[in-house]
């Protein structure tokens, strides 16, 4: 299964190119010929027995040789890719050169978080699916890394203690609320702060951090690294206010009445978690992703003998659903110790909107995958243990209205398969607690808050919102790229609100 | 970090704390329920129902019984000492109007929650009676508190050491054949709620239960609380706790109650050995 060279034979091989290339101006011919440097990532047969990041990290020559791959092409293609614009071969630029502290630099002129983004992003369906350098080989696998560089260049500012936090402006008199404390609302807090406004950040959770603490697990995002950007927040002056839970501690109304908040930025995220709507979806050994996750990475269970949480013990678990949040259950499942988990997909492996890196990296670990299957109803024993599933076999249709095949079940081709655990990942509803306590906040028929589009600005004046409880289910720089359009249009709104009065 | 101002060992198992908690002592309404974590980043989140609250001096009462590792930590914990965190106040509120006659039920630990209930029954007009279960003398809580709001107040024992040797159903019978009330509110262990159930459906008594489910976050992210009310699944946390008592699945309650029972016994031991506490007592 695994034909991964090893970090040290991958730094071997990157140096020997970088010698070949010496101090020479490349031609374009010469760029697209530089081997594609491959992510080290730790041996599968090792990492499905502990928790640690699969993904190593590329060294400091493999880094450099992939920067050189990119042709830095006029027309920049993979900038209109990126939510939130960075400058590009800008960045890549300065990686090639080595110069990695003016890399980061370029970086977060437009990111909050590259360290963040580098590892999660869906770089191949953002800025590497239109890169040039892809498009000439014909392969967007072979587009340039830019997730992995940017990765680099972030690790490199941390592991140099070289971070500085941006520069915040003389107090301007003005108080702002932002509530939730995700990729949204870190952001946003972040640039409001950065125009001295003094911010409070409100967490319902012990920990702060939101979906990038309970949801995403430490061997795809290691905590220390939502930490360290929770620490620069800290430093900035961001006021983290824990156990606060909006709507119920206070709501909204008196957040801006009773306690004088000027503003108000919402990013409290995706909230209720779908469930199958079958028969025996109760039965004890079935949880919600959010659950088995949130046990894992929030309370620490994966560390049976501390964690005053406990965990269900699982042999044969079954995960319904085909994107990241389905394949983090499963990997989770696996080093939680059971023997044989397998992601139930209705369609197949083309429509799974999971990462292509996670499906592989799942793979490689043992998952199983059982495509264009459905679950009928859910079978337990005489204690209510989860002991069947029975699915029914699915061929693809026509296109939905998401634009996927959407799955046909095949009549008689229902079956009993056995399995303990069912973990359930195919999205959450939004949680209707803010709508319900706050009166003239507008939502759509799902529930998510409507903003304007250009500002993020929501029905009642003062408050914004961004992230999951706008887009639905999305992803980390897309809800960064919200936080990043509130926070300027409440800047430009706060500016002026004294004025109007 | 929420400080303890008070703390009482109301029975051997069972403590009274009140914490300094100005936000939650403001929004709270009775019904509602907090989530306490304590004792770094490892511990377990502990639902419990907020027992009083005092507004004016900015604190809420809880009441709970050490049976998990969670609630012995917090038994250890001493006035002056602060609680890391409390969340709250979650769930919705009691809906609480002039129903006429109230008969209020709270078994074990359950009284405590039961007693902000029946107070504000009582100040909307209602007639309340109250029964109060323990399984012996020295786990009967706020009697004399209950006795000062119900016009009946009837404590029952299962082993008979004090008051009527009965369980709470028996006395409920009665009332419901004799007075007959037009609503009960029973709170107490699962199988107390679901035998209440059972005695007043006969009578057609509207009834509501306060559910305390297997919970993490509280706030409707991860569903481990759901439970089947009329066929459709309900969060506790959001939902509830409180329903009407006729709707629920007790037994799918009951079942994914032990979700985690093996697991708990072990840890259970561990923490009594841990903590360097008797087995029985905390």
């Amino acid at each position: 299964m695994t034909d991964h060279l090893s970090p040290t034979e991958l730094e071997r091989d990157a140096r020997a190119v970088l010698d070949s290339i010496g101090n020479r101006n490349l031609s374009v011919k010469e760029r697209l010929a530089i081997p594609m440097q491959a992510m080290p990532v730790q041996d599968p047969s090792e990492r499905i027995g502990n928790m640690d990041e699969v993904a190593l990290g590329y060294s400091d020559a493999q880094v450099r040789v992939e920067s050189m791959r990119c042709l830095q092409c006029a027309t920049a293609p993979c900038v209109k890719g990126c939510p939130v614009s960075i400058d590009i071969p800008r960045f890549i630029a300065k990686a090639a050169e080595g110069d990695y502290a003016a890399s980061v630099a370029v970086i977060k002129e437009s990111s909050m978080l590259p360290a963040i983004c580098g590892r999660v992003c869906p770089q191949e369906s953002q800025c590497q699916l239109t890169c040039t350098v892809g498009k000439s080989l014909k392969d967007i696998d072979k587009a340039v890394n830019i997730g992995r560089i940017e990765r680099y260049v972030a690790d490199w500012e941390s592991r140099n203690h070289v971070r500085k936090n941006p520069a915040v402006a003389p107090p301007s008199g003005k108080k702002v609320a932002v509530v939730g404390s995700g990729p949204a609302s870190m952001t946003a807090a972040a640039d409001l702060r950065r125009a001295g406004h003094e911010v409070f950040m409100f967490e319902a959770l012990h920990k702060a951090g939101g979906v990038l603490v309970y949801g995403i697990p430490e061997f795809r995002l290691p905590k220390r690294i939502v930490q360290e950007e929770l620490d620069a927040l800290h430093a900035m002056g961001v006021r983290i206010e824990r156990n606060f839970l909006v709507g119920r501690t206070a709501k909204i109304h008196d957040l801006m009445e009773r306690e004088g908040f000027d503003a108000i930025f919402l990013g409290t995220g995706a909230g209720l978690p779908k469930f199958l709507e079958v028969e025996g979806e109760n039965l004890i050994g079935v949880f919600s992703a959010n659950e088995y996750l949130t046990r894992s990475n929030l309370m620490r269970a994966y560390d049976k003998m501390r964690a005053g949480t406990p965990l269900y013990d699982s042999k044969r678990v079954a995960v319904f659903g085909g994107g990241n949040v389905a394949m983090d259950a499963a990997r989770t499942a696996l080093r939680l110790g059971a023997e044989e988990v397998t992601i139930i997909y209705r369609r197949t492996d083309e429509e799974m909107p999971a990462r292509r890196e996670e499906v592989l990296h799942a793979k490689e670990e043992g998952v199983r995958f059982l495509f264009l299957h459905a679950p009928l109803r859910i079978i337990g024993d005489e204690k209510g243990r989860v002991s069947h599933v029975e699915l029914i076999t699915c061929e693809l249709g026509e296109p939905d209205a998401s634009g996927r095949r959407s799955p046909v079940e095949v009549p008689g081709t229902e079956a009993l398969h056995p399995y303990d655990t069912v973990i359930v990942a195919i999205g959450n509803a939004s949680n209707p607690l803010i709508e319900k306590t706050t009166k003239g906040l507008d939502v759509n028929r799902r529930g998510n808050i409507i903003v304007d589009e250009q500002t993020c600005a929501t029905s009642m004046e003062g408050v914004y919102a961004g992230g999951d409880i706008v887009l639905g289910a999305a992803t980390v720089i897309l809800a960064m790229g919200q936080g990043r359009k509130a926070a300027k249009a409440m800047n430009a709104y706060l500016e002026h609100k004294g004025e109007r009065v | 970090m929420f400080t303890i101002l008070e703390k009482q060992k109301l029975s051997a198992e069972v403590f009274r704390m009140k914490l300094l908690a100005p936000n939650i002592a403001r929004e709270r309404k009775a019904g509602q329920f907090v989530i306490i974590q304590q004792g770094g980043e490892y511990a377990e989140r502990i639902p419990l129902t907020i027992a009083d609250a005092d507004s004016s001096e900015g604190s809420i009462t809880i009441v709970f019984q050490a049976v998990g590792e969670g609630t012995h930590r917090l038994a250890t914990l001493e006035p002056g000492q602060a609680i890391e965190n409390v969340l709250g106040p979650l769930g919705q509120p009691t809906h609480i109007e002039h129903y006429g006659k109230v008969v209020c039920v709270g078994g074990g630990v359950g009284v405590a929650p039961m007693h902000p209930i029946a107070q504000a029954m009582k100040q909307a007009g209602n007639e309340v009676k109250i029964i109060i279960g323990a399984r012996n003398r020295d786990l009967v809580i706020l009697e004399h508190e209950m006795s000062l709001i119900a016009s009946e107040l009837i404590v029952c024992t299962d082993d008979g050491s004090y008051g009527r040797k009965a369980l709470v159903t028996e006395p409920l019978k009665e009332l419901c054949e004799s007075w007959k009330p037009d609503l009960v509110v029973a709170i107490g262990p699962p199988v107390m709620m679901k035998f209440c159930t059972l005695t007043t459906k006969p009578f057609g008594v509207p009834t509501i239960v306060s559910l305390n489910t297997i919970m993490i976050d509280g706030t409707g992210m991860c569903g481990g609380c759901r439970v089947s009310i009329n066929g459709r699944t309900k969060f506790v946390c959001v939902d509830g706790p409180e329903f009407d008592a006729f709707a629920v699945d007790w037994d799918n309650l009951l079942m994914r109650l032990g979700t985690y029972r093996p697991q708990e016994q072990v840890a259970h031991h561990r923490c009594h050995i841990g903590l360097e506490i008797k087995e029985g007592e905390a």
